[in-house]
């Protein structure tokens, strides 16, 4: 257990260590997903009722393309350069492999969010620093990032993985992003009535999900 | 049965004499590879010893580089068993990954880690013990000690090569698996290439290379592998082999 968290930290470290010197992912993720919430802020109506929820759809789209944009690219360089055969061939289980890779896309995601969510809570003039929002933007982010490592596994291996990886992860993603965006407007809009089984239907598919990737990435990454 | 002192003498001496039997580094039994309905490897056997030098040689598209991932854990075989170092690779292949050390064509670095960095990733990932010292003397042994500092991106090819190859040995693999080891290698590699080839031999390391340069596999190796369209077709000791009849069969393919 000990020896497995410290092969996580490992892998954790040397992607930190390579965003930090490339700068080549955090970069195009964060002007991807600030330029997305700036169009849909001076796309929307902002005098109406409906800002709530039109700002938790806009934030939901920033950080899923965002998303999209990061996990196909942190899989691909790797795989490009070989180096991801290199990883594979470390004697740990392949699954602490998957939780490495998965903890470092989540890093990135949420680094991302940290800076934008205060750029749209400016523009939206939106109370988004609230710790249920907080929480709702933890659990959306973990499922979308244990769901888009592995798909982003299988799709580098393929030629049109760019087009791939969306086509792959929509189907899968979809619970995740309605009950995302569902659980955000509620919190924004302050009606709490609904709200814990958005989050627990996001909890649920996060388990599901990590414990399902988790266990077949040895499948997925061998020929 | 009774024995009478001076026969159980004469038995004793005899069971000191009998060379104890060979035990197989590497067995592979069967292995057949296939790609969708194309068959890459067909039902091949083969045996290696802890200490041999071998080179696997065969045109284009034989199968050696599928062999080779087979035996790394990269590529799970369509049919029969590789065992490594006792450990079957279907059942325990995290157990034979700590035993096999690989160079291939990609060198299988961080380009925007340094050497150093490189090589610690991978020691902490193979719980390489003492792992400072280990990493200055494969820093050494590759001729990178000066250039430790710096980035992996920095390298020449020859010199990403050599790094690689220090990878590959970090952790002492009992199977050293090289895919084409000489090709970009500089001066300097060749002689790192050469030590590192001395080196597992005194340590009775396996070695498996596939090279398109005979000459370098012949000199190199003390067993030669031919492989034709997934078959193993010959297996020689090198002396045996002569260079020209060798390379007039590859060309032929």
């Amino acid at each position: 257990m000990r020896d497995g968290l410290g092969k996580i930290s490992i892998i954790v470290w040397k992607d930190l260590l390579t965003e930090i010197r490339t700068k080549e992912l955090l970069g195009g993720m964060f002007i991807f997903a600030v330029l997305t919430i700036i169009t849909f802020n001076f796309a929307f109506d902002m005098t109406g009722t409906g800002k709530a929820a039109s700002g938790a759809g806009a934030m939901w789209v920033a950080f899923n393309f965002a998303g999209f944009l990061g996990l196909g690219r942190s899989i691909s360089l790797e795989r490009d350069k070989g180096s991801f055969d290199g990883l594979l061939l470390c004697p740990v289980d392949r699954g602490t492999i998957f939780l490495g890779k998965f903890i470092g896309n989540l890093l990135f995601i949420t680094l991302v969010e940290v800076i934008s969510v205060p750029i749209f809570a400016a523009l939206f003039d939106l109370d988004v620093f609230q710790p249920l929002l907080i929480l709702a933007l933890f659990l959306g982010t973990l499922g979308f990032a244990a769901v888009g490592t592995l798909l982003a596994v299988m799709a580098a291996s393929t030629r049109s993985r760019e087009v791939l990886l969306p086509v792959l992860m929509f189907p899968i993603l979809l619970p995740v992003v309605i009950a995302s965006v569902r659980a955000t407007t509620l919190i924004l809009t302050r009606q709490t009535n609904d709200l814990s089984a958005w989050l627990n239907l996001l909890g649920a598919y996060d388990v599901l999900f990590l414990a399902i990737s988790y266990a077949v990435f040895d499948r997925v990454v061998e020929e | 049965m009774n024995v009478s002192p001076l026969e159980s003498q004469v038995l004793a001496s005899e069971s000191e004499a009998a060379p104890a039997p060979r035990v197989p580094r590497v067995k592979i039994s069967k292995l057949t590879k296939r790609y969708e309905r194309r068959g890459v490897l067909r039902s091949i056997d083969l045996e290696l010893y802890p200490g041999e030098r071998v080179a696997l040689l065969g045109a284009n598209g034989a199968g050696k580089t599928t062999l080779l991932r087979i035996l790394a854990t990269l590529s799970r075989p369509t049919s029969g068993t590789v065992s490594i170092a006792g450990h079957l690779t279907h059942k325990a292949a995290q157990a034979v990954r700590a035993q096999v050390g690989v160079v291939a064509h990609q060198p299988y670095l961080y380009e925007d880690l340094t050497a150093e960095e490189n090589l610690r990733f991978f020691a902490r990932m193979y719980s390489v013990a003492d792992e400072r010292s280990r990493i200055d003397e494969i820093l050494f042994m590759v001729g990178l000690i000066a250039r430790r500092g710096d980035r992996v991106g920095t390298f020449s090819r020859g010199m990403q090569q050599r790094l690689a190859i220090g990878r590959a040995i970090l952790h002492k693999p009992a199977l050293l698996l090289l895919d084409e080891p000489d090709s970009g290698l500089d001066r300097e590699g060749a002689r790192a290439l050469e030590r590192i080839l001395g080196y597992q031999r005194t340590t009775e390391g396996t070695v498996l290379m596939t090279t398109h340069d005979l000459r370098f596999g012949l000199s190199a190796a003390d067993r030669v592998l031919l492989l034709e369209n997934g078959k193993i077709v010959l297996d020689a000791p090198a002396p045996t082999l002569d260079e020209d009849e060798l390379d007039e069969r590859l060309s032929r393919r």
